[in-house]
């Protein structure tokens, strides 16, 4: 890649390619489709549900699924159908948001360490090593654990616990791209560090960021599902997936499945879906 | 351009460790076995360092006021001090942190706030249980993942291999709780095939044990299953194409030879060592699990004592987990560089 390559021009080329190689990939467009509908789900779930998601009706409590409750209902009487349409809500708010902090933090740190190697790149390493050391639910069990739960401490433990990985891949990136020419350009005009690194190299470095950053959306879904579904992330009464399956398994032993099965499935389809979506990116930019 | 390597997107798990040494500086010249088992080592011991801070400073300072946090919002301040005080949390940190991380390394792991009694009787037993489990999902998994790649990458664009892929593909990426519902609820609920808690009866034989252990190995064995077969895959296809099978099919060696001598002994090496490097995915996929189908492992223990705000118990539950990552990887990564020369020799990336 040379300096030519991110001229305004050569780049609204690159992103109309980037964009009909997408178009293309039926695994993009797959896990586009599953993905658009969950969003559509939560952004305008509420107006179409049949029943209030959050409305008990205890006289109906587990119902099997019927015509008047295609999911049957829960425990508590609510109507299973409209608490999974609207359950992506949350979800879809914390995981992006927590995968956007990985991003950002992420960049900068691989930027750092790539751009200056040395002490600083040997220090910096070690101690995010150290962090990727662990499974991010158990990081994220003792730090929720010690901060109390809170949307917030989900998002940042989250996004702190990915930002290494995302950090590696920026690294080992930059690396390559420091010894071009277009960088050795820049050193010789006097360009500061920050210059450098900020606007010559993340412009480089972006595809495999974006790649990425897709990835970490899919897994922030998974321990963010997870976390949920173990007490320690979405709090009730959101009709969340996880939280809901973790408020009712205890009772599939008596058969109750429908009070678990939607959730689930709904929650593999969007997993599935934003995992796709990662393959999908991935695929055209390595075309 | 840059070079994704063989990481496709949908492999990076997030707990275990992708096979990746981007962050290990090697440098030419430090080429010895020697010198690379040392670094390593050492490399482990600022590993559980870091980590044992990082454990101590989530366990023992950011919570707080412990004795407020056992005692309650209505107790004297002078019973707290008085509680703080007698469980030594009144001393500066770093005091702290030695005496708890000293008695640890001599196997006093402290008390539980909430047992009263030592914590490390609980965590041995629940780490014996856990060793169990997972022992069950390795065995089951690592011939079956190998055998999926295997046969996946001598068929491989045919729809057995896209049939294979996609499957693993999709195990892989969902989370476990997910999986193990729907796995309860087919074979424990609908086809009754399989008990649905994983605690045997008291004084149960090996058999009963491993009867009770199928099905929470189950969910663990999905996300496994796609990782070891796509590493498979990957090897065995970069095996198949190389120079040295080539020569074995040109100088009329029968094929089933050419893949057992030649393909199968360089594809299947790295594989090998690569699945040691998922201990710690499948550590804490446990947490989940044994949650799940209320087994007394030691991420059940992790996941009652963060409940219950039992900060020793934990504390002790995650370092416990943390060693026995650090060794897991740190045998695989040893065992990789004895078997292939160019990750000790290789110069920075």
């Amino acid at each position: 890649m040379s300096a030519a390559d991110i001229t305004p021009g050569r780049e609204r080329g690159r992103l109309a390619e980037l964009l009909a190689a997408l178009g293309r990939s039926r695994t993009f467009l797959a896990g586009a489709v599953i993905l658009l509908f969950w969003i559509f789900c939560a952004l305008f779930g509420e107006f179409f549900t049949p029943y209030d998601p959050l409305a008990d009706d205890i006289i109906n409590s587990l119902m099997p699924p019927s015509a008047e409750h295609w999911f049957g209902t829960d425990q508590l009487g609510r109507d299973v159908f409209s608490r999974v349409i609207v359950g992506a809500r949350d979800i879809l708010t914390v995981a992006p948001l927590a995968t956007l902090i990985a991003t950002i933090f992420g960049t900068a740190l691989g930027l750092v360490t790539g751009y200056f190697r040395g002490i600083v790149d040997d220090v910096v390493s070690r101690v995010l090593e150290a962090f990727m050391a662990m499974p991010v639910v158990i990081i994220a069990l003792l730090a929720i654990v010690a901060l109390g739960t809170s949307t917030f401490t989900v998002v940042s433990v989250i996004g702190l616990s990915f930002s290494p990985i995302i950090a590696r891949t920026v690294r080992s990136a930059v690396l390559s791209e420091r010894e071009l020419d277009y960088v050795a350009a820049a050193r010789l005009r006097r360009e500061n560090a920050l210059h450098i690194m900020f606007v010559e190299i993340l412009p480089n470095v972006l595809p495999p960021i974006l790649v990425e950053a897709t990835v970490r959306l899919g897994y922030a879904i998974f321990a963010v599902a997870t976390l949920s579904f173990m007490g320690f992330g979405i709090q009730p009464p959101s009709p969340d997936w996880g939280l809901s399956v973790s408020a009712n398994y205890g009772m599939i032993g008596g058969g109750f499945w429908w009070t678990v099965l939607f959730d689930a499935l709904a929650i593999a389809s969007l997993v599935i879906g934003v995992n796709l979506v990662a393959d999908g990116v991935q695929g055209a930019l390595d075309d | 351009m840059l070079d994704f390597g063989d990481k496709g997107a949908l492999w990076n798990r997030p707990a275990g460790r992708s096979f990746d040494f981007g962050w290990q500086v090697f440098r030419t010249g430090e080429s010895s076995i020697a010198a690379f088992i040392l670094r390593r080592v050492a490399l482990s011991l600022v590993t559980l360092v870091l980590l044992s801070l990082m454990v101590f400073f989530g366990g023992q300072v950011l919570p707080g006021n412990v004795g407020r946090a056992i005692l309650g919002p209505f107790a004297e301040e002078s019973a707290v001090q008085a509680l703080n005080h007698s469980l030594g949390l009144d001393r500066p940190y770093l005091v702290q942190y030695w005496d708890w991380i000293s008695n640890f390394v001599q196997g006093d792991m402290g008390t539980s706030y909430v047992f009263r009694s030592p914590v490390a009787p609980f965590v041995l037993d629940a780490l014996v249980n856990s060793l169990k489990l997972a022992a069950v999902a390795f065995i089951i998994v690592v011939p079956i993942g190998i055998l999926g790649g295997v046969v996946a990458a001598l068929n491989v664009n045919r729809p057995l291999d896209r049939i294979i892929s996609l499957s693993g593909l999709t195990a892989t990426v969902l989370p476990e709780f997910v999986t193990g519902i729907v796995l309860i609820l087919i074979f424990g609920i609908w086809l009754k095939w399989l008990p649905i808690a994983a605690a045997w009866p008291e004084g149960a034989g090996f058999w009963v044990q491993l009867y009770h252990l199928i099905l929470p190995s189950m969910p663990l064995f999905l996300v496994l299953f796609g990782y070891i077969a796509r590493m498979a895959r990957a090897g065995m296809i970069e095996a198949l194409e190389s120079d040295y099978t080539r020569t074995a099919v040109l100088k009329g060696l029968p094929w089933h030879t050419v893949i057992r001598r030649h393909v199968l002994r360089n594809a299947l090496t790295p594989t090998i060592t690569v699945i040691a490097t998922q201990a710690g995915y499948l550590i804490g996929g446990l947490v989940v699990v044994e949650t799940l189908f209320r087994y007394q492992g030691i991420g059940s223990l992790i996941f009652t004592a963060a409940r219950g705000k039992d900060f020793p118990v934990l504390e002790a539950g995650i370092l416990i987990i943390g060693i026995v990552f650090a060794t897991a990887t740190l045998i695989a990564d040893i065992t990789y560089s004895l078997l292939n020369p160019r990750i000790r020799l290789g110069a920075e990336r």
